[in-house]
């Protein structure tokens, strides 16, 4: 018996090295294009820009590949993110009613920033575990499960202002939620917030994947849910950490816009989920369950984000950019599918030569 | 008259020859019961003559001329119809549709003709006699119903030959009756029927013609009159001995484990019907049985899969909760089923194998990788399994190495009961020896071992002490050295309303 890694061809080896890392040489190629077509593509602002884009997206996607590890999927993230729009505008702008409307108290109870965060977040968590407690225990499918839950939420959002746009979020001094606008577009040493959350978000989601516990069950879920659960592994509780990690990426994307735009609109999100399933799978997550990395993702969300903001600073019509994005996530899976067959054999082959 | 004959039939497959030389007649009009031991090749024999399968030596003749079939196909198309143990029906479509499936009546070469199928349903079943309307949907019938319907199947294209691969396994004691009238019957249409069963009294109950195998070869073959039991037992298993009798002398220890009338129903009864065992330190408990006897589903009662009555205690204390708190209490469970229920294929061989045991990995909720991967690479090495790199996906094992993983990640959780179902299922001879190897040796450490075989040769081999199991109950208990046939005379089932 030996531990030693055998390399079986160095040609096939060279190659699935390559596609391994596909998506990080079709960030490559995506970034390369466009420094050379684009005007002002390279300066330093519009990296800065860039990179704020696709942070939302980016947040939307990690929380959606950990669902999608595991073999879920969750189409609620968008509605999820106008929703939390609309409760943190609300509470910048009313605060809480403890009347609930029905009666007027001629008091309210109003929150700071950190507060106004905290609650934005809660409602993530509590549309997360909705999804779980639907899905673990009255064994709804997730798409079914998550689709109810897009409706709902997208619904609750329209109805908490009747539809209209919560302006003018600039927050009160005496409540002290006058910092809220920095949640958007504050920085530290120049970079802004969005960004180092996203940072300080995709590392730990990244820790989490590899060397821990529940990152392990994760994909043990995902790779085989009933093997996983004859090993000991807690199946209901890995689902329901995903879907609740998923929703509050998604109340994080809300206060994030609400505060960007000092205002909250209830359509905030629509097709969210669709950039964030899309970046995931870009990135080498596997829908049918099992695969994925957070590196991959975020590598997957920056390619989508050049791809689109390159396109418009080329002027190219919008509606190419739809196509272009379809063409690239189709061609994207089916590299996948070519590496995940090479792997295999090159797997194979090694395994051959160390048996017997 | 003889319907179909096979003269020294041979089938090698990679590293077994299967059937060494089988010479067999198919009476037509008649029962011809086939009977043996799993892996006597009774399958194998069955699927030559349904052309699933090719002779690798020797010919099959019909009416006196040597026949070829390719094919399944070709088979139907010489009349030949086989009804699989597992039925391979739809149970979405209507009875009319799943007999027709794949050659369905249609006008213009597209438009299916509904009525067409359906009348000639309604015509089949009023041939068998069974009040089954072509237009329900299969899902509503009960299972001796849609045994009919397979075999109506078969009726539908013409059989001549029917062949029923252990047709009651799954059916109550009325739907038996009722089969064996249907069986008259197309006896006295002239159909020529292969029956296999382990059901020792049924067969000799239906039964014109008997044909024992062992080991690839047949051992036995004529008329009913004057088989009982016993002769039958006597060709199925010759004179056996222990092959690896235990070395050393067992020294047990007290009772670790204890079942406590255990019941767990089932649709029309129950899969376990109030079971009650105990197990000593360093013993290993056989529990043999035929397929559907309740083995595994009361393994997996222990291992909290099925809601059930009655109670497990480990060590004296009660065995509940979740499957991680009873894995955590002792228990560790090696599934039948490797690749549904054993491996999680795509993860690495070290993932794989610290799946049970990861949290005393983890310190908090930080994972040492370089302690897990240590305990790895210190199994790999004791259970001797051939890995080129333990990163590798699981899959691309082969399935000795990977039944090894799946003991390995059972024992790392540090068990006191281990729990195998079939743990040589799958796997080739040599990685079978190394499996029983080990077991001695974990039970020789004092690890308490129940494992479930359908396979005689081994549970003798390996029990300290054997428990047969037959419809939901234990039908015997014996000792490691009891001779085979008081075994399988406990393991043939008996249908009350027959016997």
């Amino acid at each position: 018996m030996s531990l030693a890694m055998t390399r079986p061809n160095g040609g096939q080896t060279a190659l699935l090295t390559l596609l391994r890392a596909r998506t990080f040489v079709a960030l490559i190629l995506v970034f390369g294009f466009f420094a050379v077509q684009a005007p002002n593509f390279l300066t330093p602002e519009n990296m800065v820009i860039i990179t704020k884009h696709v942070a939302l997206n980016a947040f939307l996607a990690i929380g959606m590949t950990f669902v999608i590890i595991t073999g879920g999927i969750d189409l609620s993230v968008g509605s999820t993110v106008g929703l939390s729009a609309m409760v943190a505008g609300g509470l910048v702008l009313y605060g809480i009613d403890p009347g609930f409307g029905l009666m007027d108290l001629g008091w309210s109870i109003q929150f700071n920033t950190l507060e106004i965060a905290g609650l934005t977040c809660l409602v993530g968590i509590f549309i997360g575990a909705v999804n779980g407690w639907l899905i673990t225990r009255a064994g709804v499918a997730p798409f079914i499960a998550t689709l109810g839950t897009m409706y709902i939420a997208r619904g609750a959002a329209l109805l908490s202002s009747e539809g209209r746009t919560f302006p003018n979020l600039s927050g009160n001094v005496d409540y002290g939620s006058q910092s809220f606008a920095w949640i958007g577009s504050g920085a530290i040493l120049g970079v802004p917030f969005p960004i180092w959350a996203l940072a300080v978000v995709a590392a730990l989601a990244a820790y989490a994947s590899r060397r821990t516990t529940l990152g392990r069950y994760i994909y043990a879920v995902g790779g085989n849910e009933r093997g996983a659960a004859l090993s000991g592994v807690r199946v209901n509780r890995v689902k329901m950490a995903v879907y609740v990690f998923s929703g509050l990426c998604a109340s994080i994307v809300g206060l994030i816009i609400a505060s960007q735009l000092q205002a909250s609109h209830p359509a905030t999100g629509e097709s969210f989920e669709m950039n964030a399933i899309a970046a995931a799978v870009l990135g080498g997550t596997s829908m049918s369950g099992g695969r994925g990395r957070v590196g991959g993702t975020l590598i997957g969300a920056f390619v989508i984000g050049i791809l689109s903001d390159g396109l418009i600073m080329m002027g190219v019509s919008a509606f190419w950019q739809t196509v272009i994005k379809g063409v690239v996530i189709i061609a994207a899976v089916v590299v996948d599918q070519a590496q995940s067959r090479l792997q295999a054999r090159v797997a194979l082959a090694q395994e051959a030569q160390a048996g017997r | 008259m003889i319907g179909l004959s096979i003269r020294g039939g041979v089938k090698v497959y990679p590293g077994t020859r299967a059937l060494k030389g089988v010479d067999f007649d198919l009476h037509m009009g008649a029962v011809n019961v086939l009977v043996g031991e799993n892996g006597a090749g009774k399958s194998t024999l069955m699927k030559v003559i349904a052309g699933v399968e090719s002779l690798t030596e020797g010919r099959i003749e019909m009416g006196g001329k040597p026949v070829v079939f390719r094919s399944k196909e070709d088979a139907v198309k010489a009349g030949i119809g086989i009804v699989f143990q597992e039925l391979n029906l739809f149970p979405n479509l209507t009875v009319a549709e799943n007999i027709f499936i794949g050659r369905e009546p249609r006008r213009l070469g597209l438009d299916i003709d509904a009525g067409a199928q359906i009348a000639a349903t309604r015509a089949l079943m009023a041939r068998l006699e069974q009040k089954i309307d072509p237009e329900t949907p299969l899902e509503n019938l009960k299972v001796g119903q849609q045994q009919i319907v397979e075999i109506a199947k078969a009726l539908a294209q013409d059989a001549r030959i029917l062949i029923l691969d252990e047709p009651t396994s799954a059916l109550s004691g009325a739907e038996v009756e009722v089969l064996f009238r249907l069986i008259d019957d197309l006896k006295a249409q002239g159909v020529g029927i292969v029956y296999i069963s382990h059901r020792l009294d049924e067969l000799i109950r239906v039964g014109d013609y008997i044909t024992v195998l062992r080991d690839g070869e047949i051992t036995g073959a004529r008329g009913m009159e004057g088989v009982d039991i016993p002769w039958i037992v006597r060709a199925m298993i010759g004179d056996k001995t222990r092959e690896f009798p235990r070395t050393s002398k067992a020294a047990f220890g007290p009772e670790v484990f204890r079942a406590e009338s255990i019941r767990m129903a089932r649709a029309g009864g129950f899969a376990v019907d109030g079971v009650s065992f105990s197990l000593k330190k360093g013993e290993i408990l056989g529990l043999y049985g035929l397929m559907g006897a309740g083995r595994t589903e009361l393994v997996e009662c222990i291992m909290a899969q099925h809601p059930h009555t009655g109670r497990f205690f480990i060590e004296g204390q009660p065995l509940t909760g979740d499957v991680a708190t009873r894995i955590a209490k002792g228990v560790a469970l090696i599934p039948e089923d490797r690749k549904r229920d054993g491996l999680v294929q795509i993860m690495a061989i070290r993932e794989n194998l610290t799946l049970s045991a990861l949290k005393s990995f983890a310190r908090g909720f930080h994972l040492s990788l370089r302690a897990e991967a240590a305990k790895a690479a210190d199994f790999i090495k004791r259970l001797t399994v051939k890995v080129a790199s333990p990163e590798n996906p699981v899959s691309s094992l082969s399935g000795g190495n990977q039944q090894k993983v799946v003991i390995g990640k059972a024992l790392m959780t540090g068990p006191k009961v281990l729990l195998m179902d079939e743990p040589s299922r799958g796997i080739d001879i040599g990685a079978k020896a190394e499996v029983f190897r080990t077991m001695r040796d974990l039970a020789a450490q004092g690890l308490a071992i129940l494992f479930v075989t359908s396979d005689l040769d081994e549970v003798m081999a390996l029990s300290d002490r054997i428990l047969v199991m037959t419809e939901g109950r234990i039908a015997g208990e014996f000792p490691g050295t009891a001779p085979a046939a008081r075994i399988i005379a406990a393991a043939s089932p008996k249908h009350p309303e027959i016997s």
